[in-house]
């Protein structure tokens, strides 16, 4: 990479007109994407957006890189065959909740258990945005859409508990607005080899405005994670959380449990059952949601066990010789004479 | 070169021309182990053949009932032959599931040879007979040779150390094998050496078996209910060299080829189904020659991240049966709009639904060519045979590759499974695959400019340096590939693609017709018919009468001549295993009065059932 000019945030803009609605959290997002991409120092033909179908799968249009907006749902089965074939690649997959919860969930998990080499950014509105409106599978149960005027009878997925019981070796959460956070949280799913999955939190501000309005804009209620430290939140850090025998985590006010009952948080633990924990705690149950890492753990990635399995293969039967192949078997010879 | 069986027999020979063997048993009687066996050992002979083998969807369905029984046949002369053979001249039936099962299926005067130590009461039941077929003078027009296999198997080996009997009758396969290898004087040092590289990590299994082998030949020599022995010399066949290669295998090496004849890594998304699944355990054995095969999540996945891996260079396979191709159509669909490279095989089985997934069917046809949402072209080809499956695939490749488009290549279960000897190609010979990705500095650079000639757009890989650009399942913009929902562009593009298709006419060969003696009535035929289609015309010209044959290979463009062909004919017959889907794309085409012959049984097409429907045809 000798040759490797320094690009800008404006190298990634494609020039294509972005159609989100105003005020769409979208903007925020792709903002704080063009804007980390060039700290990647990954040359602008090594990164591939790839989407399925929805309003956040309008992404890769926007973004100067490769990229393929693909089918409904299936964007992680399609990276999957580019990642695999391609290590050399940086392959990141934009969905939204129906897009990787719904219709492409089997992918999602798979993907995920896989390991395979893919970034995965989940925007999360919890509404149908492209088709005007109807619930989506992390709508609240109850939620009222055009599509359940007497409110959802769908018991919400929570993507997270989703992605860490699919065994997911990187795992996190940001907000679409909270630049900082977004690209802190990016740069490290970036850096991370095999699949990294990371949720945001994103306002449609025509069909669910203000879903996460508790977190997105009281920034009391963040919980950001740090490895290694006490996890404490809150204006005066007076908040916390503490892990119960059962293994449930919960909010509590510090003075009252004392600090050393605090849990520490540590992303790089071997079960997944800590980064669980935390994903159960939401605004609805303890009126403040965690933000950051939950996991990341080292695993070898796909790609590179298939890889290795080839040259393996290589070592064992020699360079593959198709005469040979083509020969192989019981073969007669019948000769010119008859 | 001569072969020698490890004794030669000293009982009198009589020469015959060709046979039919069908061997039948339980599903764990090793059935078709022992036809691949004797199928070998006649390959290496020297004689031409084909296989049928026939087995039920279940593992082991219940051990002694009728939908347990597995069927392998194999059809040999020493001239060449074109299919599997009508009906079984001889039946060797393990027990009497099989016996019943399969006599309906053999003519008067056929041999028979019984396991008669599984004609037990309890047997009997569970196959349906009242009274033992073996006694009661049911078998009277044939020919039953009454062996007792278990019990002299078991006999056989009862000093081989450390086999149980009960292990020692699971052997009983190679005592029958052993006794029609005396029979029809089959070479034996293959069989022998395939027990000590089968069995080489149990040695008591192989002293076994080689017992039980040796222990059938032996029987035949020395019993006097086999009075003769026969003997097939081996066919005349075009110098080279050859072996036996089953439809799945053939694909498997196609694919293989057409990676290094392209100089793209093969790249195979899969999800097991039958009876497609083996393609994807052959070449997940070749990852020597850099195949990566990908066992999805589903079939969905499974074409999904071929056409990924297509996007990122490599050449993007994918392998299923109707099931499983009907979970496809929007990545087919997808790969219509990208215009990237897509190989995908429907070894087609019997449907609908789930259907009758080890019986092949032809009925898939227009699912592929017209099972997707709007205007979605995209070639199809079929295999005619066993060993056309290699030649094929390559194509397949080679117009996927050429033309930056999803191919269907249509094989079914019959050509899945059934052999036939192959002359090996001279890989030497075999055609460069031509692959230009894009390069340049990007300026200008127009993801969906064409060529002129092909009107493929060009293929810029990730990697690529200045030629990044976004492609996607909406409309695009002529030569920009911008999303555009202007009506004008939208019909240019939906024209162009068809038009991109249409062409590939010119680029594959015209359709031969094999017509001798200028005959009024055509037979046209597609995919695995073609044996039965060629073996009746022979039939029918032995008789007198004039008929000619004609194969489709190309379903999709048709060969640009195919019009021409079928209006040249007064009588146009279409025989196909479903309910005339190709008739129905020649009468819309080329408004031509085509009748068909359709029987959907799950079964191919006999000889003499065609022969019979074009006689009736051309005295018409």
């Amino acid at each position: 990479m000798s040759d490797l000019v320094q690009l800008t945030a404006k190298d990634f803009k494609s020039d294509q007109e972005v159609r989100w609605c105003p005020g769409c959290g979208d903007y925020a997002i792709l903002n704080v994407v063009q804007s980390f991409m060039p700290e990647l120092g990954i040359p602008r033909e090594r990164i591939v957006f790839v989407s399925g179908i929805g309003c956040a799968a309008r992404f890769p249009y926007y973004m100067n890189t490769y990229g393929m907006h693909s089918i409904h749902g299936r964007a992680p089965a399609i990276a999957t065959g580019l990642a695999v074939s391609r290590p050399d690649l940086s392959v990141w997959v934009v969905t939204g909740d129906g897009d990787a919860l719904s219709i492409g969930g089997n992918h999602l998990i798979h993907a995920l258990r896989r390991n395979v080499n893919l970034k995965i950014l989940l925007f999360n509105n919890r509404i149908y945005g492209l088709t005007k409106g109807q619930y989506s599978p992390t709508s609240e149960l109850g939620k009222v859409t055009k599509s359940t005027p007497m409110g959802s009878l769908d018991y919400p997925f929570n993507p997270l508990s989703v992605a860490i019981g699919a065994e997911a070796s990187f795992v996190a959460r940001a907000i679409d607005t909270d630049k900082k956070g977004l690209a802190a949280v990016l740069e490290a799913a970036a850096r991370h080899r095999g699949s990294a999955f990371v949720e945001i939190l994103q306002n449609c501000n025509i069909y669910n405005d203000g879903a996460f309005d508790g977190v997105r804009e009281d920034k009391a209620n963040r919980i950001y994670l740090e490895q290694g430290e006490p996890i404490r939140f809150g204006v005066e850090g007076e908040r916390g959380v503490i892990q119960h025998e059962d293994g449930s985590a919960q909010v509590v006010d510090v003075a009252a449990v004392g600090e050393e009952r605090l849990l520490v948080h540590d992303p790089a633990h071997r079960e997944p059952s800590l980064a669980f924990a935390l994903s159960r705690i939401t605004l609805e149950t303890d009126g403040a949601l965690p933000l950051g890492v939950f996991r990341a753990v080292e695993r070898a990635a796909y790609d590179e066990l298939m890889g290795a399995q080839l040259d393996a293969a290589v070592a064992q039967h020699g360079e593959g010789d198709l005469a040979a192949l083509l020969h192989s078997g019981d073969t007669w010879t019948v000769g010119a004479a008859g | 070169m001569r072969y020698t069986s490890f004794m030669s027999s000293s009982k009198p020979v009589e020469q015959i021309d060709r046979v039919v063997i069908r061997f039948a048993g339980d599903s764990g009687d090793g059935m078709q182990l022992t036809g691949d066996r004797f199928t070998s050992e006649t390959a290496v002979f020297g004689n031409d053949l084909v296989t049928l083998p026939d087995f039920p969807a279940e593992i082991r369905a219940p051990a002694g009932s009728l939908p347990g029984v597995s069927g392998f046949q194999v059809h040999f002369a020493d001239h060449d032959i074109l299919t599997p053979g009508d009906q079984p001249n001889v039946l060797v039936a393990m027990n009497p599931a099989a016996l019943k099962v399969n006599l309906a299926d053999l003519p008067k005067g056929a041999t028979i040879i019984v396991n008669t130590d599984a004609f037990n009461e309890r047997n009997l039941q569970k196959a349906g007979y009242e009274s033992n077929p073996l006694e009661d003078g049911s078998l009277s027009d044939y020919h039953v040779h009454a062996v007792a296999l278990s019990s002299m198997t078991i006999e056989a080996l009862k000093e081989v150390e450390g086999v149980t009997s009960r292990e020692a009758e699971r052997s009983k396969n190679f005592f029958a094998l052993g006794l029609m290898s005396w029979l029809y004087h089959r070479p034996t040092e293959g069989t022998l050496a395939f027990i000590e590289r089968k069995f080489a990590r149990r040695p008591e299994i192989v002293e076994a078996n080689t017992r039980a082998f040796k222990a059938g030949w032996n029987y035949g020599e020395t019993s006097e209910d086999f009075a003769v022995s026969y003997e097939i010399a081996p066919a005349k066949l075009r110098p080279g060299t050859y072996r036996q290669i089953s439809g799945n295998t053939a694909l498997s090496y196609g694919l293989v080829a057409a990676s290094r004849l392209s100089g793209l890594p093969l790249f195979l998304g899969a999800y097991p189904i039958t009876p497609a699944s083996s393609i994807l355990e052959e070449l997940a054995a070749l990852k020597h020659f850099g195949v990566r095969t990908f066992q999805a999540e589903d079939e969905i996945a499974a074409s999904g991240a071929a056409l990924g891996a297509s996007f990122g260079g490599a050449l993007g396979v994918t392998t299923s049966a109707g099931p499983g191709v009907v979970l496809k159509s929007e990545t087919v669909g997808l790969a219509v709009a990208l215009e990237l490279p897509l190989v995908v095989i429907d070894v087609q089985r019997a449907g609908p639904s789930t259907g009758m997934p080890t019986k092949p069917e032809q009925a898939d046809l227009l699912m592929v060519l017209f099972g997707r949402n709007s205007e979605s072209p995209v070639p199809v080809l079929a295999a005619a045979t066993p060993a056309d499956c290699f030649q094929m695939a390559i194509e397949a490749a080679r117009i996927a590759i050429t033309y930056r488009t999803p191919v269907f290549l249509l094989s079914d279960a019959y050509l899945a499974n059934g052999s036939e000897p192959w002359r090996i190609p001279d890989v030497a010979d075999l055609p460069a695959i031509p692959v230009e990705f894009a390069t340049g500095d990007g300026d200008g650079f127009l993801p969906y400019a064409r060529d002129p000639e092909t009107l493929a757009r060009p293929w810029a890989i990730p990697g690529t340096p200045g030629l990044e650009h976004r492609i996607g399942g909406l409309e695009k913009e002529h030569e920009t590939g911008n999303v555009s929902y202007d009506p004008e562009n939208h019909d240019l593009m939906v024209h162009l693609r068809a038009q991109k298709v249409a062409g590939i006419a010119d680029d594959i060969p015209e359709l031969q017709v094999d017509d001798p003696d200028g005959a009024d009535t055509l037979v046209l035929g597609w995919g695995s018919t073609y044996g039965a289609i060629a073996a009746a015309a022979r039939r029918v010209r032995a008789s007198g009468r004039k008929v000619a044959v004609a194969h489709l290979r190309y379903l999709n463009p048709f060969p640009r001549n195919t019009g021409e062909v079928v209006h040249a004919y007064e009588k146009v017959l279409v025989p196909e295993m479903n309910l005339g889907q190709l008739r129905m794309l020649l009468r819309a085409e080329f408004l031509v009065d085509a009748r068909g012959y359709n029987k959907v049984r799950g079964r191919p097409f006999r000889a003499a059932e065609l022969e019979a429907a074009i006689t009736e045809l051309v005295d018409s």
